[in-house]
Formats: C-alpha cells, sequence, structure tokens
C-alpha cells in the first residue's frame, strides 16, 4: 500500500498553499485549455463543502450568478486549480453549508471570522 | 505474446497535462524469473514458465522445477508463444511493457459467496410493491411433464466469484521503472496483493 501512497504523494500540493476553510469566500484562479490557448479563470464563491479523500479531495464553491446558484466542485491537487485566494474568512459552526441553498438575501450570509493574531489559524482537516 | 506475472497493489488516480483525472490500478512487477521453457520438438508447443515472488515453505513437489542456484518463488505460470528468446535462469523485468499500449490482465476475481440470481447473473426480479410477491426468486427452472428435468447449466444460485477472469484491451497509463510499477487505466480482477498474470492485448496493439 504504501507504493500507492507514494504515488499520490507525488501529486499532492503542498499543505500550507491551500489554507482556507469551509466558509471562506474564496477565489479559484482555474486554468482553462481552449486548443492550444490557455487563460486563467477566476470564480468567487463561498466554500461550502470539503470533501478530503487524500489524492481526490475536493471542495465545493458557490456563487450566485445573475440571480442563479452556480456551484462548482475543483479537485483540491487538480494541476488545473492554480491557487486558491480568500477574500473573506468566514465563521460558521458546519462542516458542509448545504443549508445555504435553500437561503436568499441575507439569510444566505456568513458572519466573519476573525483571526486572532498569536495563534495561528487551524489548517482544515488534512488526510 | 509476452506477459508477465505482477501484483496488484490497489486503485488511485493521476492527473494527465491537462489535468484531467485517470483512474488507475497499480500494478507492482519484479523480475520474473524463466523458470522453464517447453519446445515444440520436445513437448509439441513452445512456451516459457514464469516464476515471481520469492518464498518459504514451498513443497518438495513443486520446489522440483525451479533450475539450480536459483530462489523459489511462490507464484508460477506458463506462457504461451513468448516472444523473444530467454534462457533458463534469466529474469524479466518491467521493460517488457515500454513499448506495449494495451494488455490483457488475467486474475482470481474476489469471492462473493453464495448469492441469489440477481446478483449472480442478472436476473430482473419482480417488483417490490404493488401487492407482488415476487421479488428476487429465480422464477422457472424450466418445462414440465416433458423434458421432467431442469436442464444442466441452468442459471440458478450459488457460488460466486473467485473465477479466473480476464478483462481485455486495457490501457497502459505509465511504466514506472524506478519503483517497478506499472499504472493500468481501470480496474483489474482480484483482491490487492494478489497476482494477476498481464499479457499483450491480443486484439489491439
Amino acid at each position: 500500500m504504501d507504493t500507492v501512497r507514494s504515488i499520490e504523494q507525488e501529486q499532492m500540493k503542498n499543505e500550507d498553499e491551500l489554507d482556507f476553510r469551509v466558509g471562506d469566500v474564496v477565489k479559484v484562479h482555474f486554468r482553462i485549455i481552449e486548443g492550444k490557448t490557455e487563460r486563467i479563470q477566476v470564480f468567487e464563491g463561498l466554500c461550502i463543502a470539503m470533501k478530503n479523500a487524500g489524492i481526490s479531495r475536493t471542495f465545493t464553491v458557490r456563487k450566485m450568478s445573475y440571480g442563479v446558484g452556480v456551484e462548482r466542485v475543483f479537485p483540491i491537487h487538480s494541476p488545473r486549480v492554480q491557487k486558491v485566494e480568500v477574500v473573506r474568512n468566514g465563521r460558521v459552526r458546519r462542516a458542509k453549508l448545504y443549508y445555504i441553498r435553500e437561503r436568499v438575501g441575507k439569510a444566505a450570509k456568513v458572519s466573519e471570522r476573525i483571526k486572532r493574531k498569536e495563534s495561528k489559524t487551524v489548517t482544515p482537516a488534512s488526510d | 505474446m509476452v506477459g508477465l506475472l505482477g501484483k496488484k497493489l490497489g486503485m488511485t488516480q493521476v492527473f494527465d497535462e491537462n489535468g484531467r483525472v485517470t483512474p488507475v490500478t497499480v500494478l507492482q512487477i519484479e523480475p520474473n524469473l524463466v523458470v522453464g521453457e517447453r519446445t515444440r520438438d520436445k513437448n509439441g508447443y513452445n512456451s516459457v514458465i514464469l516464476g515471481a515472488e520469492k518464498g518459504t515453505n514451498i513443497s518438495k513437489p513443486v520446489l522440483g522445477q525451479f533450475p539450480d542456484g536459483t530462489e523459489p518463488r511462490k507464484e508460477v505460470v506458463e506462457v504461451r508463444d513468448f516472444d523473444g528468446e530467454y534462457t533458463v535462469g534469466e529474469s524479466i523485468g518491467i521493460e517488457l511493457f515500454d513499448n506495449i499500449r494495451y494488455v490483457d490482465v488475467v486474475g482470481l476475481s474476489k469471492g462473493k459467496g453464495y448469492q441469489g440470481v440477481m446478483k449472480r447473473h442478472g436476473f430482473s426480479g419482480g417488483r417490490k410493491t404493488h401487492g407482488s410477491k415476487f421479488h428476487r426468486a429465480n422464477g422457472s427452472t424450466g418445462l414440465a411433464a416433458s423434458p421432467s428435468k431442469v436442464f444442466k447449466g441452468t442459471k440458478m444460485p450459488g457460488r460466486m466469484g473467485h473465477d479466473r477472469v480476464t478483462m481485455q484491451n486495457l490501457q497502459i497509463v505509465r511504466v514506472d521503472q524506478e519503483r517497478g510499477v506499472l499504472f493500468i487505466k481501470g480496474s483489474v480482477p482480484g483482491v490487492r496483493q494478489g497476482f494477476v498474470l498481464i499479457k499483450r492485448a491480443k486484439k489491439k496493439g
């Protein structure tokens, strides 16, 4: 089983680069390949879920686009996810924010998490 | 035909250069020992006998077939019409698969135990509701007074799995010489740590 582990480890990104949690508003820089040209698309929204599954770990980002809710699932370790920027930290008490889907307007808001100065924020559960 | 014995390590996924995810099975191939050979003149057909995985506690009748000066192997398999010349006592490594894109994999499928006809043979079964009293049973097994018997080979419940299964035309995603492992797209029959025979695909280049 160790060989399989090491193969996965090789493809995984550094944990430090992925310093965001469920509840944060994030900007996902996603590489899009169109024929020969390559460009980067930014998808900004609320991170509502994270599925921890080793190499196939994913996170879900939800945003409102022209009044319609749009959700995208990104594999964290995919080379196409170039970087994930945190716009705003959110304070939540759930691991999965699926309840947000039924809410609109102010009810769908997540309050801000204030980072303490001294203690380093804990990175989301890793594998 | 070329083939080697390998060990199934498990499944994972790899990203390709476009970031696409491919599910892969990781097969470990340690150099196979050429244990013996069969020739047209002597045996009526050509083949090479391969051994893998050094082991102890091998029974004497099995032990007898290994050439002098080699360590006995646990797994032994005969591959017919092996391409290329190999002498007994030689080792064949993973390099064999360098220019091969598709393979057939032979393995012993996982045992499923005693199973009903729906899982074992893919019968449709009956309705679960609306007053139905026929759910997962096998139904009729044949005709009446003539022939007044059930034909042999009729599909019925019984032991499932633990069969020799060949999966054809599996794509080789990568050959990792450093680790001595082969990445094969999709799944492969058998349990983890189980042995499989990997052969060049018969029907696909």
